[in-house]
């Protein structure tokens, strides 16, 4: 059984993704979307809230804030759309972080 | 009519989770156009705003960042940009666009817009503003 972690707010705003990547376990999947995409840069402070977590991004959120995939952190996944629709089916349930 | 006042608009919002940074983007226009003394704070979240490389052709919406490099013409020559915000985020001048205006009274000399400023040093030039806009 996994869970689908969704989280569309900048770590630097509150602490949903904190919240989201405390809670995780087992096979469960963090999907970054909207300003959610800045925790998954590599330099930011915020990355190291996603250490160890199986994560993906959301591409063309990515592009509208002018992040490229090499600013990324190591191992998250970059998706499009329909990638987004197979992380839903694919996971038991959607927690969505809002 | 009145004097021209010294206005501030402080920016501390990412610029496409919400509609704050285009709404504040439109009121600056404004302002500059009534001959205001306008200048920019981006804090926070807010640097995100001035991010290079912006392409929103994936998620329909406007792409409102090229609007920023139009600033200089408006006469609008300061924009402070805080150290600690770009810091935390990883982010450094080389991120963000070149911003510039054109100094007249220089043989249209092409100047810097950006003033990285520590949060301290922001805080002075907030004191020495009429008034405050938050977005």
């Amino acid at each position: 059984m996994s869970i689908l972690h969704l989280v569309n707010k900048s770590p630097y705003e509150n602490s949903n993704l904190n919240t989201a990547s405390s809670i995780m376990k087992g096979d469960d999947v963090l999907l970054l979307i909207e300003d959610g995409v800045y925790g998954a840069v590599k330099s930011g402070k915020a990355s190291a809230m996603i250490a160890g977590q199986k994560v993906s991004v959301l591409g063309p959120d990515l592009a509208a804030r002018g992040i490229s995939e090499d600013k990324l952190a190591d191992g998250v996944d970059v998706i499009d759309y329909a990638g987004f629709v197979d992380l839903v089916e694919s996971n038991d349930k959607v927690q969505s972080w809002l | 009519m009145s004097d021209t006042k010294k206005f501030l608009f402080i920016n501390r919002k990412a610029p496409y989770g919400t509609i704050y940074a285009w709404e504040s983007l439109e009121v600056v226009l404004i302002s500059a156009a009534f001959e205001q003394d306008v200048s920019l704070a981006f804090m926070d979240d807010g640097v995100y705003q001035l991010t290079k490389g912006q392409d929103t052709s994936g998620i329909g919406m406007k792409n409102f960042s090229p609007t920023y490099a139009a600033l200089g013409d408006y006469e609008i020559t300061k924009i402070y940009v805080e150290k600690e915000s770009l810091e935390e985020r990883g982010l450094t001048l080389d991120d963000l666009q070149h911003l510039v205006w054109e100094d007249e009274d220089e043989d249209y000399a092409e100047k810097d817009s950006i003033r990285l400023v520590s949060r301290a040093e922001l805080g002075d030039v907030m004191a020495e503003q009429d008034v405050l806009f938050n977005f």
